[in-house]
Parts: C-alpha cells; sequence; structure tokens
C-alpha cells in the first residue's frame, strides 16, 4: 500500500472521545462515508488527516437502528456528510447542528442507496 | 496604479484573424488517433464475442451462428476497449465523427462470401 | 432593524458551470446567511459500481466529471491497484503524471475564465479559452479525445506517447509562456480585476482548517497541503513543493491558480525528461478483495474514492468524496456579511465542480 491507512473499528461512545482527541490534536476531517451493507445495517467511516498522515474510525450501525450521534459540535463541515448520509442512507444523526431535515440532496427517491436485505443485488461483505 | 493591463491583448486581438473557424466551410483537421468512429473489417472477424464482453455501454451485438455483428452508434462512447480487446485487430477507430442520425437502428455488419448474404451496410 | 429578504441563486445562473441552489438571506445588499441544496444532476453513480465489471468501471469514473475527468479515472485504478497489489509500470505512471498535469492546466485556464466571466470580464474569458484551445489540442493529439481521455487502464495507461512527441509537447507548451504571462499580468496587477477580487470572500488560516476545505481554497488561506505529497504515481521522482499565499481571499486563491498553470508546465517539463522506457500496462488477472483510500489531487483539491472489494467482479462499495463537497461548508462561511453582487465571484472561487459533489 502506498501509505498506512489504519482503522479502528469504535462504539459511538468512543468515536465522540476519538473525535475530540483528533481535534485538538489538530486532525483535519477528510470525509464520512457509508457503506450500505447486505443485511441492511451501514456502516459509517469516519477519515482524518494530518500532514499526509491518514487514519480512519469505523462505526457500524445494525439494521433498523441507524442513529449515529452527530460531531458537527467538534468539527462543524461534518453537517454535509451527515446530511448525505441522512438523505441517501437513512442514517438518523442525532444533534446535527445544521439539520435540513432531508432537503439538502434533492431526489425523487427516499433513501435510494440504502440495500434492503435479501436484496437481489447484495454481495456478501468483506469482512 | 496598473489599468487596462488588457489594451495590448485586446488591440492585437482586434486586428488579427479571429480565433474561430467558419464551420462547415472550413473544416478542423482532426490528429490521427482521435478516436471517433469504430469500424471493423468484417472478413477477419471469427465472431468471438470479446469485443461483446468489454464493451462498457454493450453498444455492440455478435452474434456467432448467424455471423452477425452489429452496434448502436449512438451507444458507442468511442473509448476504444474493444479495438485493444479484440484477438485479431478487426477493430479500428477512424478519425472522423459518426454523422447524425434520425433513428436509433443498429448498423449490421456480415461477410460478404457466406450465402445468403444480407448486404453490408455503411 | 432591517427586513430580511431570502433570494434564490442558482440553479440557473449564468455564472454558474453546473447547477447549484443556494438560497441568500439578505439584509438589503447585504447577505447574512447562504443556505446550499444539491442534487440537480445527481445520477447514482456510486450505485453503478455493483453493475459494471471492475474494469470496465473505470470508463464511468471518468465521466463523473468533465473537467476533471482523467483524475477520476486515475484515482479508480490506483485504487484498484493497491488492493489487487498491481505493480503499474514506471513509463505509464510517468504517463499518468502528463496527463494529469494537462489535465489541471486546463481545469485552471477553464476556471480564470469563468472567473473573469463572474466580474463581467468578457474579453479576459475568451482570450483564457483561447489559450485554453492549444492545451486541448495536445490533450487530442496524444489521447484521442478533448476532454474524456478515456486513456487510463487498471494496470496502466492505453496509449503510448513517444519521445518526439514528448519534446513537442513541452516545446508548445512553453510557446505559450508570452499569452500566460500576459493574462497573469491582468488577472493579478490589474487595479479593476483587484477591486472585485482583493478583500472579497474571506477565509482565515482557521477556518480554513477548521471548515475541511481542500485544493486551492486551503492553499489560499496560507496551509500547505497537497495530495501530491503522497507521491502517488510518479509524483516521488519529481521535485514538486506545494504553492501556498497568505491572502485568504479571492485574490489569493486566483493567484495559486495562475501559479499553478505554471508549475504544472514545469512538472511535465520534468517527466518528459526523466521518462524511462517500458511496458505501458500490465495484465490484471483475478478479481480484487479488500479496501482501500485513494485520495489524489484533482485542480480543485483532494479527491478520496473508498473502494471495497469482495473477490467478484463488481467491487462492493464504492465511495467517492470530491472536492467540491468538502469546500461547501467554507463556501457557506465566505458568503456570511458579504455584498450581494460578490456572490457570484465567491461562488466561483471554490471552483464548484457540481458534477463532481453530486454524482
Amino acid at each position: 500500500m502506498i501509505e498506512p491507512q489504519p482503522t479502528e473499528v469504535v462504539t459511538p461512545q468512543r468515536l465522540m472521545e476519538l473525535v475530540a482527541v483528533l481535534h485538538a490534536d489538530g486532525h483535519r476531517l477528510v470525509q464520512i462515508g457509508a457503506t450500505s451493507l447486505a443485511d441492511g445495517g451501514v456502516e459509517l467511516n469516519y477519515s482524518f488527516d494530518k500532514d499526509g498522515r491518514f487514519s480512519n474510525l469505523r462505526l457500524p450501525l445494525a439494521a433498523g437502528n441507524l442513529t449515529a450521534p452527530s460531531i458537527t459540535g467538534v468539527y462543524f463541515c461534518a453537517f454535509a456528510y451527515e446530511n448525505e448520509i441522512h438523505d441517501l442512507f437513512g442514517v438518523d444523526v442525532k444533534g446535527n447542528k445544521l439539520d435540513f431535515k432531508g432537503n439538502f440532496y434533492r431526489i425523487a427517491e427516499k433513501t435510494p442507496f440504502l440495500r434492503k436485505p435479501a436484496d437481489p443485488q447484495a454481495s456478501p461483505p468483506a469482512s | 496604479m496598473p489599468l487596462f493591463n488588457m489594451t495590448a491583448t485586446a488591440l492585437r486581438n482586434l486586428f488579427a484573424r479571429p480565433a474561430t473557424r467558419l464551420y462547415p466551410a472550413e473544416k478542423r483537421e482532426l490528429p490521427a488517433g482521435t478516436r471517433g468512429r469504430l469500424t471493423i473489417d468484417i472478413e477477419t472477424c471469427i465472431f468471438c464475442g470479446i469485443c461483446q464482453k468489454k464493451c462498457p455501454t454493450d453498444a455492440l451485438r455478435v452474434e456467432r451462428d448467424a455471423k452477425r455483428w452489429s452496434i448502436d452508434r449512438l451507444g458507442c462512447i468511442a473509448c476504444a476497449n474493444c479495438v485493444d480487446a479484440c484477438p485479431k485487430d478487426c477493430l479500428s477507430m477512424e478519425t472522423g465523427h459518426s454523422p447524425a442520425m434520425l433513428t436509433r437502428d443498429k448498423e449490421t455488419h456480415t461477410p460478404a462470401a457466406k450465402p445468403p448474404a444480407a448486404p453490408t451496410q455503411p | 432593524m432591517a427586513t430580511r429578504t431570502v433570494i434564490p441563486f442558482g440553479p440557473q445562473h449564468p455564472v454558474l458551470p453546473e447547477p447549484v441552489h443556494l438560497d441568500l438571506v439578505v439584509e438589503g445588499e447585504k447577505v447574512v446567511q447562504a443556505i446550499p441544496s444539491i442534487g440537480f444532476v445527481h445520477r447514482g453513480l456510486e450505485k453503478l459500481v455493483e453493475k459494471k465489471d471492475f474494469t470496465e468501471y473505470v470508463f464511468v469514473a471518468e465521466r463523473i466529471c468533465g473537467i476533471c475527468s482523467f483524475i477520476h479515472g486515475m484515482t479508480y485504478c490506483h485504487g484498484v491497484e493497491q488492493i489487487m497489489g498491481i505493480e503499474v509500470p514506471r513509463r505509464a505512471q510517468y504517463l499518468r503524471v502528463i496527463w494529469s498535469e494537462l489535465s489541471r492546466i486546463h481545469s485552471h485556464l477553464l476556471w480564470l475564465g469563468l472567473a473573469a466571466d463572474s466580474f463581467g470580464f468578457e474579453n479576459l474569458f475568451m482570450a483564457s479559452w483561447r489559450i485554453r484551445e492549444h492545451v486541448l489540442n495536445i490533450i487530442e493529439a496524444t489521447t484521442g479525445n478533448r476532454v474524456i481521455f478515456s486513456s487510463c487502464r487498471v494496470g496502466g495507461v492505453a496509449r503510448d506517447i513517444d519521445d518526439a512527441t514528448l519534446k513537442d509537447i513541452v516545446a508548445r507548451l512553453e510557446g505559450l509562456a508570452t499569452d500566460l504571462r500576459n493574462l497573469g499580468e491582468v488577472f493579478l496587477d490589474d487595479t479593476t480585476v483587484k477591486h472585485r477580487t482583493v478583500g472579497v470572500g474571506v477565509l482565515t488560516k482557521e477556518h480554513a482548517r477548521e471548515l475541511g476545505a481542500v485544493g486551492p481554497t486551503l492553499r489560499g488561506s496560507g496551509v500547505a497541503s497537497d495530495m501530491r505529497q503522497l507521491k502517488y504515481a510518479a509524483y516521488g521522482d519529481l521535485a514538486f513543493e506545494p504553492l501556498v499565499e497568505d491572502g485568504c481571499d479571492c485574490h489569493a486563491r486566483c493567484k495559486v491558480r495562475v501559479r499553478e498553470i505554471g508549475q504544472s508546465i514545469d512538472l511535465i517539463r520534468q517527466a518528459a525528461a526523466r521518462i524511462p522506457a517500458g511496458e505501458i500496462a500490465v495484465k490484471v488477472k483475478g478479481t480484487p478483495s479488500g479496501e482501500f483510500f485513494a485520495r489524489t489531487e484533482q485542480p480543485r483539491g483532494e479527491v478520496v474514492y473508498y473502494l471495497r472489494a469482495n473477490g467478484t467482479r463488481n467491487l462492493d462499495r464504492l465511495r467517492v468524496r470530491t472536492p467540491t463537497f468538502a469546500n461547501l461548508p467554507p463556501l457557506v462561511k465566505m458568503l456570511e456579511n458579504c455584498d450581494l453582487a460578490d456572490v457570484p465571484v465567491i461562488v466561483l472561487t471554490i471552483d464548484p465542480c457540481i458534477s463532481c459533489t453530486e454524482r
């Protein structure tokens, strides 16, 4: 690999602790991405960068309980990503400081990227 | 303070030839290697179907038994993936662009030697 | 207490290259707040990865955007190659650098034209695009098409450029030097242009870092961050330093982009001098399995491709985070307390590429 990309799997509480630590250390938020899993769950990836050093936090969400805490209290720019994952994947982000309530992405179908379980196109998730 | 820095360029442009071309009276010389239009040398084609598998837009159809190769011109994105993949090198990219079309018909090619032959269309 | 009016800006606006909607809350002539809204060109390209073979998806990836198309394709190929452990031949890496930098030159010239258009200087707009035609001719001669290059493949590149053509490319780019210098003088020194760009759209260094700005938006605020420092493709062999300006306003960002054109020409000259002989592609066997975050520097900033593969011919997940998406929060910040007439200039200063943002 061209650069090491350490990934840590976290719980919501650990996520909030680590985000505060990374912010204090001067890391930049690179992106928040969502991956829809075959069983209906969603995996959130929070990526950070400092001087070219990349790190990633992974928050798995189980199907039927797609809620995550908002990090806009620490990184305000996360509002764009959190609105996007809400509009495309149906993840309910609690405490988003700039919540568009579903009006950020103008699309015809609600949560188009969320895979329903027993989707014929679903492939087994990478472990 | 610097003002009117653009004057020299503007005056030069005013008295020079226009940068635009009087198309269609004057056509642009396309460089060799421009990906314009896919053509096939149907006599060399072995109807293996690799080009159909490699086409990202599914614009090609190859029928091995009927010995027919057809292309949906409006679906072709001129990426030349099929040209790179063809084992017999019978596909090539011409420089000229496809002419405008009124209907979305497929263009079919069949080798002339095999009877009964459908006439090869341009 | 002044009354507040909401003025809709976009999606149709003469100055916008692509549709984005902003609701501007104004008090008199001052914009108090801007509320963005996107989704006008959402094509669901991330979902298409479930249907397309992973080697064919490069054609879709490069069509995510027309202006930064080659680097999208290259980032996708870079990601797949890192997952599969494919060693791309050095010559192919150098060719990718040359095409990336040509892409950057034509993108910055396009932006310079649009920026001139945003403050009404149409003559300058046409002058920039006239120079850009020469760059597009070079690209067409080497890849076959002006905008969508289709020359990157997983495992290498599709076409070679011979040494005579490389010398010709460098000569042609150096022939543009006088025109580029004149253009730079108008953009950076002319008093009327400076009146529209200096002090407009201020984004302090702290805000730029906090709000996740990338690319020239970040470098124009004094932060030296450029993904080419990660040494992907052949950038590790070339002498390169990110260009930084401290002005924090539209003028500084304009200066960064003008200087980057010169820097790109220098990188192409270096690459053409050092390019080794060899193969241009390796055969790709098997299917990918694993995940990777591919990060490269587009003309607009850092693009991140998260690829996840599970051993089949279709990738499991592709997530593209484009630079304009990351620059939307800084844009919202820059629009606070600006004049209504400055809104087009500020919106253009982040170099919005909305088709990238929405994929």
